[in-house]
């Protein structure tokens, strides 16, 4: 485990698999675009506009009920590898952290983090505020109403630039009107090896859905991580966005089950050989670099869901895909680790996570923790 | 060419909408465009708006409508953005240019959201006007009636007391 980092374990808690479904779907995020009335956003807003958002939110906000005792973390303060932090865990964007086009972060641009709870606030992101949650497993309608009363605690303080017809006024017209995106992060790994994943992904873009990779928009798919969320945000209220979104994703989890059964009633010993070659490889590779990891921990993470790897806890699984990633290795190490190093570290890392979670199997009845953990 | 619409008037709105797979285009009269809420937009031979439009269309993806017609482009006299740097970015830069370019973003805005009217919830502003807070309560009305179907009777009393303090003075608004 990496040692307390400048952020702590800090906005961590989607990954505790609590949620429903919490094998298939990793985690549930729901935001809104907000921009407040009077000062400039995006692309016109000046360093000087943008510190006077900063200032009026930061002692705005903390008082807040949902957000109250919240943390303010300066982007343009933080070192690059903080920065990196907060994108692996999913609470920062690109375009917050400036890594978008390598620039440095810009003046103003804060994270409002609630400690514990799973609400944050980015402050002068694309739009002045992007109010986020973001939970465990499938829990869309949770998130929305937890989402909702935060944002009817900040309007009630700020005013909410907003247009009798248009809505919610955003920075991009392709987030007008509601100004949310909910979007799950969904694991199918039997659709993708049915080859039935190009059909459901072309099913839900008739339905208004859209799908993206791990890190969202412009991010590509790794380790069959899909993250599905609404195309459209005007003309139809939050509540339909939402309840449209969390049926279509039943519906989804009900094909990648049903693709699971397929596989295990027409390819048992193949399925199975491919999971415990992951599994093999995981515990025990000298080198891994990320996408071969995401690509084998997706093997172990359908075993552990068809229960072919007794033992092993999806949390574990979670806790292993935030900290073999390249900023939480460094993180862990103390300082900049070169790519093989960094290959290095994450084999380290998840060889050790496995060996203290022994997986039970029929042959030996007991751990395979006969092997010594060799000395890194 | 005539309106298909009314058979009589000049074709200025030229609208491709993708129903069922199918692509249909409607070649509307300027009356008949704004009875059905559209209005024509920027020059369609404008190449970066062009470029823009299609960039969103493809974001769009099925369902999407595409509106092209001709009017002037001006510029957002609070912060300055023109409707070329608009279209070069496609970000706005301030709440008002929704009022500056409303028109172009009206034919936009239908053709990413297949929509122009906004349904969602309805933001009371510290200062708002009695029209402003009987519609915030349609929409806390909405909420009851979803909280009851999905027996979440706590919310819906929270909501039912916040319609109260609405319709009682206005100016006190019941925190989450």
């Amino acid at each position: 485990m990496p040692e307390d980092l400048g952020i702590g374990e800090s906005g961590l808690d989607w990954i505790d698999a609590s949620g429903e479904f919490a094998d298939i779907v990793l985690s549930t995020r729901v935001r809104l675009a907000r921009n407040i009335q009077g000062h400039p956003f995006g692309v016109r807003a000046r360093p000087h506009d943008r510190i006077r958002v900063n200032e009026r939110m930061r002692e705005l906000l903390p008082r807040v009920v949902p957000l109250r005792g919240a943390r303010i973390l300066e982007i343009p303060e933080m070192s690059a590898r903080e920065r990196a932090l907060l994108l692996e865990r999913r609470l920062a964007s690109r375009e917050l952290v400036g890594e978008k086009g390598n620039r440095a972060p810009a003046p103003g641009s804060a994270l409002v983090l609630a400690p514990g709870a799973s609400v944050s606030v980015m402050l002068n992101e694309e739009d002045h505020l992007r109010l986020q949650t973001l939970f465990s497993g499938l829990r869309v309608q949770e998130a929305w109403s937890v989402l909702d009363a935060m944002d009817d605690a900040v309007g009630a303080e700020v005013p909410y630039a907003f247009h009798p017809e248009f809505g919610f006024l955003t920075s991009c017209p392709t987030n007008v009107g509601t100004g949310l995106r909910a979007s799950v992060l969904l694991h199918l790994p039997a659709l993708v090896l049915t080859k039935e994943i190009g059909r459901v992904l072309q099913g839900i873009s008739q339905v208004g859905l859209t799908f993206r990779g791990l890190y969202g928009e412009g991010s590509e798919v790794v380790g069959n991580f899909f993250q599905l969320s609404n195309q459209t945000t005007l003309g139809k209220s939050e509540e339909d966005l939402v309840d449209h979104l969390d049926r279509m994703v039943r519906q989804v989890i009900q094909y990648e089950q049903k693709a699971r059964g397929v596989l295990l009633r027409d390819a048992a010993s193949v399925t199975e050989d491919k999971i415990w070659r992951a599994y093999g490889l995981l515990r025990y590779a000298r080198s891994l670099s990320f996408e071969e990891f995401m690509n084998l921990l997706s093997g172990v993470r359908l075993g552990v869901s068809l229960k072919l790897l007794p033992g092993l806890r999806v949390y574990s699984l979670n806790e292993l895909m935030i900290y073999t990633q390249p900023a939480h290795l460094e993180e862990a190490a103390g300082r900049e680790l070169a790519p093989a190093e960094s290959e290095a570290h994450r084999a380290a890392y998840v060889r050790r996570v496995l060996a203290a979670e022994p997986v039970r199997t029929s042959e030996e009845g007991g751990g395979d923790s006969a092997a010594p953990e060799p000395a890194d | 060419m005539v309106c298909d619409n009314c058979g009589s008037g000049e074709p200025v709105i030229h609208l491709t909408q993708i129903v069922n797979n199918e692509v249909k285009t409607l070649h509307l009269c300027e009356a008949c465009g704004a009875e059905q809420g559209l209005q024509p937009t920027s020059a369609p031979e404008n190449p970066a708006l062009t470029d823009f439009l299609a960039q969103m269309g493809e974001e769009g993806g099925a369902g999407g409508v595409s509106v092209s017609g001709s009017t002037a482009s001006e510029n957002c006299d609070f912060c300055g953005l023109t409707m070329k740097s608009f279209r070069d970015s496609g970000r706005l830069g301030c709440p008002h240019c929704w009022e500056a370019f409303r028109p172009q973003l009206r034919g936009l805005v239908r053709r990413i959201h297949g929509s122009t009217r906004h349904v969602g919830k309805v933001y009371l502003s510290p200062d708002a006007a009695p029209a402003d807070i009987e519609a915030r309560v349609e929409g806390l009305r909405r909420k009851i009636e979803r909280a009851i179907e999905l027996e979440d009777f706590e919310q819906a009393a929270r909501l039912r007391d916040e319609i109260r303090a609405l319709e009682q003075g206005g100016d006190e608004v019941v925190d989450a």
